[in-house]
């Protein structure tokens, strides 16, 4: 995979991979102590299913993906390799048809993009990291501080904004968020840009009022362009757990939900609970955030995901 | 998508219909199901075996005591253990050093720090009547200085004025400096979020560590965090040697599994969640209440204290005695919208309660939320005074009067008459029971508090 890559990519695929590779290590190596010892039985495939667990899988996936593994080869002599191999395998056909970019439709000036997420997953920076990728494709993209409620997030996104090199609608913080996407949008369509990307305040998906809020948002953009949002972005933090499928869930009620980020992925967390999400909702990954350099946003390829998790080598 | 684990365990020992000691192989039954429910509510696996360990060693041979059934007993169990593990009773700030105090605030990125620190603070200065500072290192995120100084403005607690070119390390230093001149008791610090691989930045908050000798190192940690929240937790603590955590996010619907894995590995005290975006919303941790969260029997604790703080003692009273009189009108029925809607409103209020997951799936696709409360107080609102009294002049033509002042439609208002009748009758038939009667037969929709 790194072979195909074009060479600018290889940054990303080092970082991504040592940061997987670190999280992955103890997974691989927990492989490696199950199978050199003995045959696949029972034993080693609860102890497969476990090593699955700590990744995130959830229980229900780790489960399944173990009984596959069990159907085809159970009771014969395994290497760790290919059983690290097949698990990768059956792990990267999930996520495939899950690993699709976020693309600017031509036809929408601007194509609208909502950004949502629960507070902390990194909503901003992805943001600003996006506009810069947009930026660089040669794109006229415009910024909404719609998060008018967290302290200095507006002095964020300004920040973000002035990196990528685009505009950045404000008001005063504490201001009506839908009122502001209404006219950043009007702004947007005035100077026909590619693309408006609507920041959002993070918010924990099981408060009703603020989630009648973003709702709201919606409502204001779809006033003036009726197919807006074009997209709405879900960012989630890879440290988060089962608590994932809420999160996708109620917003994907709420804001239908276009498709997911995962940020975070430089750490020790590994994710899978994106395993599951792609099994369970389809959603498309558009992209992964591995630093918080601006260009630390990069495509999510499934093979390399699943892969890097299972700690193998391109 | 997760189910209770009373209900799980119900299942399992329906099966079994024993009673007397619980022997080997209806704990074993039983623990698997633990198993799961644990690892459902993310905490971390080598835990959970620790814990599932420990539970069985307890539980096989225990009697079922005659009232409960054997799943309740196990529960019980299990809950105690749980309770013990993340550590007995709620641990206070520590401030016992000579001022300034020095707190160190850590944790990943986007976990809550900046907020948690104006939090404590504000809990600091407006409880415990301390002098608080509160400073940022962060030089990395764009407006995070920022953002401190604007949440002090907020809280009413100082900032350390912001220097544009400045280290974390001189930072930190010239905090203290101003602490130590100006007499402050407490100084909050808190930092960039890094993570707890990367050696460049885990070194600089050693350093900062080393250089002000904190009397508490506070680890911010999101209660959303799944598997990771072991390896962060140690990591953190071995660089940095915690002094406690802090859990974030409380008021989400995780289960929260992660603080009983931040507390197994690192042996450190949970010592306030977060639970809301005000200022204000910083609580002192309850073992007891995560436990249940983490089993997924809700919070039945928290609810009777919620409602207790909530519910006005004299409007009670009245309403009690008006009951006994069959006079609950429309009025009374509006001041119990208001007090439900205080209380978090329907969601908030049925999170805290054990098993009603299923309830809660249909009640959210009938759509009964926050704003059905908003309109059925605007529909009594649009009320005379004197149909709020009686009922039965509601006739056609006054519904169609006060739908539209409502901004509702007839149905809406049926449905609000509707429910008052089912209210009214509901309350008659308690009046006549009186508090005993109550007692005995429990709130409907409510387990009697104790059956776990």
């Amino acid at each position: 995979m790194a072979a195909e890559a074009p060479p600018q990519q290889t940054g990303w695929l080092v970082r991504l991979k040592a940061g997987l590779g670190r999280s992955s290590s103890r997974l691989a190596d927990g492989i490696g102590a199950i199978l050199t010892k003995r045959r696949l039985d029972d034993d080693a495939l609860e102890a497969l299913e476990e090593l699955l667990i700590t990744a995130d899988l959830g229980v229900q996936p780790a489960a399944e993906l173990t009984q596959a593994l069990a159907k085809e080869r159970f009771d014969k002599q395994v290497s760790p390799d290919a059983v690290r191999a097949a698990l990768a395998g059956t792990i990267a056909a999930i996520l495939e048809p899950v690993a699709r970019p976020l693309a600017l439709d031509a036809a929408h000036r601007p194509h609208v993009v909502l950004v949502v997420g629960v507070n902390g997953t990194g909503k901003t920076t992805t943001i600003g990291k996006l506009a810069k990728a947009w930026r660089d494709q040669g794109k006229s993209v415009m910024l909404a501080a719609c998060d008018t409620f967290r302290a200095a997030a507006i002095e964020q996104l300004e920040a973000w904004g002035e990196r990528a090199g685009c505009p950045v609608i404000t008001r005063a913080p504490g201001a009506d968020a839908a009122g502001l996407a209404f006219d950043a949008l009007r702004e947007a369509q005035a100077r026909a840009a590619d693309a408006l990307i609507v920041d959002t305040a993070g918010r924990l998906h099981n408060k009703a009022e603020l989630m009648a809020e973003l709702e709201k948002i919606r409502r204001a953009l779809n006033k003036i362009d009726p197919g807006a949002p074009h997209d709405c972005v879900l960012v989630l933090d890879a440290t988060v757990g089962q608590n994932a499928h809420a999160q996708v869930e109620t917003f994907g009620r709420m804001v239908d939900v276009t498709g997911l980020v995962v940020t975070k992925l430089d750490g020790t967390a590994r994710g899978g609970v994106l395993v599951a999400l792609a099994q369970r909702f389809g959603l498309p990954v558009f992209a992964v955030g591995v630093g918080e350099g601006v260009d630390d946003l990069r495509p999510f390829e499934a093979r390399a995901f699943a892969r890097a998790l299972m700690g193998l080598e391109g | 998508m997760f189910e209770s684990l009373t209900n799980r365990l119900g299942e399992v020992f329906d099966r079994l219909k024993r009673r007397g000691a619980l022997s080997e192989a209806d704990v074993a039954a039983a623990l698997r199901e633990v198993r799961i429910a644990l690892l459902e509510a993310d905490v971390a696996l080598p835990v959970v075996k620790d814990f599932i360990a420990r539970v069985g060693e307890r539980a096989v041979g225990a009697e079922v005591v005659r009232s409960v059934t054997p799943a309740q007993m196990v529960v019980k169990i299990v809950h105690d253990e749980l309770t013990a593990m993340l550590g007995g009773d709620s641990a206070g700030i520590d401030l016992a050093a000579a001022p300034p105090a020095t707190i160190l605030m850590v944790g990943l990125q986007g976990s809550g720090k900046t907020t948690t620190t104006a939090k404590l603070g504000l809990r600091l200065a407006r409880n415990d009547k301390k002098k608080v500072l509160m400073a940022s290192l962060d030089v990395r995120r764009p407006a995070a200085q920022e953002q401190l100084r604007v949440l002090g403005e907020q809280a009413g607690v100082a900032t350390l004025p912001v220097s544009a070119i400045e280290q974390p390390l001189a930072i930190a230093k010239r905090a203290l400096e101003t602490g130590r001149l100006e007499g402050y008791d407490v100084v909050l610090l808190d930092t960039a979020g890094r993570l707890h691989i990367d050696d460049e930045m885990m070194a600089e908050a050693a350093a900062v560590r080393d250089a002000t000798d904190p009397v508490e190192v506070l680890l911010v940690a999101d209660a959303l965090t799944g598997q990771d929240a072991v390896t962060l937790a140690k990591a953190f603590d071995e660089r940095l040697r915690l002094t406690g955590i802090v859990l974030t996010r409380v008021d989400g619907d995780a289960r929260g599994g992660a603080a009983l894995s931040m507390r197994a590995v690192t042996g450190r005290p949970i010592k306030l969640i977060g639970v809301g975006e005000k200022l204000d919303a910083l609580e002192p941790f309850h073992p007891g209440r995560i436990a249940s969260r983490i089993l997924g029997m809700g919070d039945v604790v928290s609810l009777v204290e919620k409602a207790a703080e909530t519910i006005d003692r004299d409007d009670a009273e009245k309403l009690a005695r008006k009951i006994r009189k069959g006079g609950f009108d429309f009025d009374d029925l509006a001041g119990q919208i208001r007090q439900m809607r205080r209380m978090g409103g329907v969601e908030g209020l049925l999170g805290m309660l054990p098993g009603v997951a299923k309830v809660r799936k249909q009640l959210a696709e009938a759509n009964v939320d926050e704003r059905m409360l908003v309109r059925q107080e605007a529909i009594i609102g649009s009320m005379t005074r004197v149909e709020r009294r009686n009922a039965r002049l509601l006739n056609g033509s006054r519904k169609r009067r006060i739908a539209a002042g409502a901004g509702a439609t007839v149905q809406d208002v049926n449905r609000l008459i509707k429910q008052y009748k089912a209210v009214n009758n509901m309350m008659k038939r308690a009046g006549k029971l009186g508090k005993k009667g109550l007692m005995r037969h429990g709130l409907p929709g409510m387990p009697p508090v104790g059956s776990f």
